[in-house]
């Protein structure tokens, strides 16, 4: 990436290297995304349904994980795949398996939280049919996630917006790595510390830019379906 | 050919429900046998919906005992109940059918041409791909009771089906219940629209603070009743 360029001509001409930053930031971010939702969605959903010992401590314990400081998230992920950790064997750290790790534990939670209310609300709506057509559980999970996919899809944007915005875990197990593990967010914090400011807004107004497309994308889908679905 | 009947009768006994300290039911005994509809009436709050759903297994009695068939120990599978709301999935019409079918165990291959036919009984074939939270109300309860004869029940609960009905789509309704009940469905429904019960009912059941009033046949109640409450409902009087 030419040091000397303008922000606007480096996103003008396509900058390999400002492509290649934009490409992973995008990797590693969807990538957590699809793994949180993938945990996040029915864990959020059992929670919603079923009656436990410790369902409200578990609510509570969900919603505060919410606010979990992604440096901390970043440090325990860097402890468990450092070297000499309990996870080290595999050769994790500084890829971005490991920022793809660390993101999904930051915004999992936030995944799980927010679909646990809205299949809570959708649920109070559901429970007499369901029950009196004699669905299970499984079933009753899968439905309610399915008739509550637009609404998810709001959850999903607001991990997607955490894990777009995160820096503090992604430098600790990433390790900023040019050309390797560099995100815009990484490159963004780099590019201030060494006084480039221009660049760092450059790749600021690209970030922000993503960011908008993604929701815009995401809230056409949704518009397009629920007119289709009702 | 139709499976022998095992949900009915239902039988009551000395059943009471009592929610939160509160006795919604009490010293309720009747039994609903195979036959012409059965048509509970009676003020809000008499009960009725409760009795609806404790006859339909969803709620337990506090007292007493209900029976399916005979049988104390396993609740009723083949009966279905539409809800004086009923809730639309977030799908289409046809979707609505085709998840009610998959969950009343009916195999893949079946599930287009019973959709198909179950839409056609209830006058929907031509809205089946759209939306089902679309629908107008009468449409919407038409493809509720659609959705619970998915199942193919032998008993068939009914709360307030054409309450908020205008009446034509009131008519359309009822034209479906009495094609259900043709088929040899039974038909236990709730209603307060004593014009709907005079059209469908074989047996009245009136409810009054939990209780039932009296029992008859739907000749014998509207015209030689019996208790006060009786006469004061059929008069139209407020019963309170």
């Amino acid at each position: 990436m030419p040091h000397d360029a303008s922000p606007l001509a480096l996103i003008l001409s396509a900058d390999p290297a400002l492509i290649a930053i934009v490409r992973l930031s995008l990797i590693v971010s969807l990538s957590a995304v699809a793994a949180s939702a993938l945990i996040g969605l029915p864990i959020g959903a059992l929670v919603a349904l079923a009656r436990f010992p410790g369902r409200e401590l578990t609510i509570v314990v969900l919603n505060a994980l919410m606010g979990l400081p992604p440096v901390v998230v970043g440090l325990a992920v860097y402890l468990l795949l450092s070297r000499s950790g309990p996870l080290g064997s595999w050769g994790l750290l500084f890829t971005p398996q490991a920022m793809i790790i660390a993101q999904t534990i930051l915004i999992m939670p936030i995944i799980a939280a927010l679909a646990r209310q809205t299949i809570e609300d959708l649920w109070v709506e559901y429970r007499d049919e369901l029950a009196a057509m004699d669905v299970g559980l499984a079933g009753r999970v899968a439905t309610l996630l399915w008739d509550a996919r637009f609404s998810l899809v709001t959850t999903l944007l607001a991990g997607f917006g955490r894990a777009a915005a995160e820096v503090g875990a992604v430098i600790i197990v990433g390790g900023n790595i040019d050309g390797f593990t560099r995100t815009m967010t990484t490159a963004i914090a780099l590019e201030t510390s060494k006084g480039d400011l221009p660049l760092a807004m450059g790749l600021g107004f690209v970030l922000i830019a993503i960011v908008v497309i993604v929701n815009a994308l995401a809230w056409g889908v949704r518009r397009a379906g629920e007119r289709f679905a009702g | 050919m139709r499976a022998p009947l095992t949900e009915l009768p239902i039988m009551l006994e000395d059943v009471a429900v009592t929610i939160r300290d509160v006795a919604i039911l009490d010293g309720i005994s009747l039994t609903l046998a195979a036959g012409a509809p059965t048509v509970l009436v009676g003020p809000n709050g008499s009960g009725k919906t409760t009795l609806l759903r404790l006859a339909m297994g969803l709620v337990p009695p506090s007292r007493g005992r209900v029976t399916w068939g005979g049988r104390t120990d396993s609740l009723p599978t083949r009966r279905a109940i539409v809800f004086q709301r009923p809730v639309m999935l977030r799908r289409s019409a046809a979707s609505n059918i085709r998840y009610a079918l998959k969950a009343a165990g009916v195999a893949r291959a079946g599930r287009a041409a019973r959709m198909i036919e179950l839409l056609a009984l209830v006058g929907l074939a031509e809205l089946g791909q759209r939306p089902a939270r679309r629908l107008s109300g009468g449409e919407q309860q038409r493809l509720a009771l659609a959705r619970a004869l998915a199942k193919e029940p032998q008993v068939l609960f009914l709360d307030e089906p054409t309450a908020s009905l205008d009446p034509a789509a009131s008519k359309a309704v009822e034209d479906v219940i009495r094609a259900v009940a043709a088929r040899g469905i039974k038909v236990v429904m709730a209603t307060h629209d004593l014009g709907s019960a005079r059209r469908l009912a074989g047996e009245i059941v009136l409810l009054h603070r939990g209780r039932v009033a009296e029992m008859a046949t739907a000749a014998m109640f509207f015209s030689n009743p019996v208790t006060h409450e009786a006469h004061a409902f059929i008069a139209g009087e407020l019963l309170v």
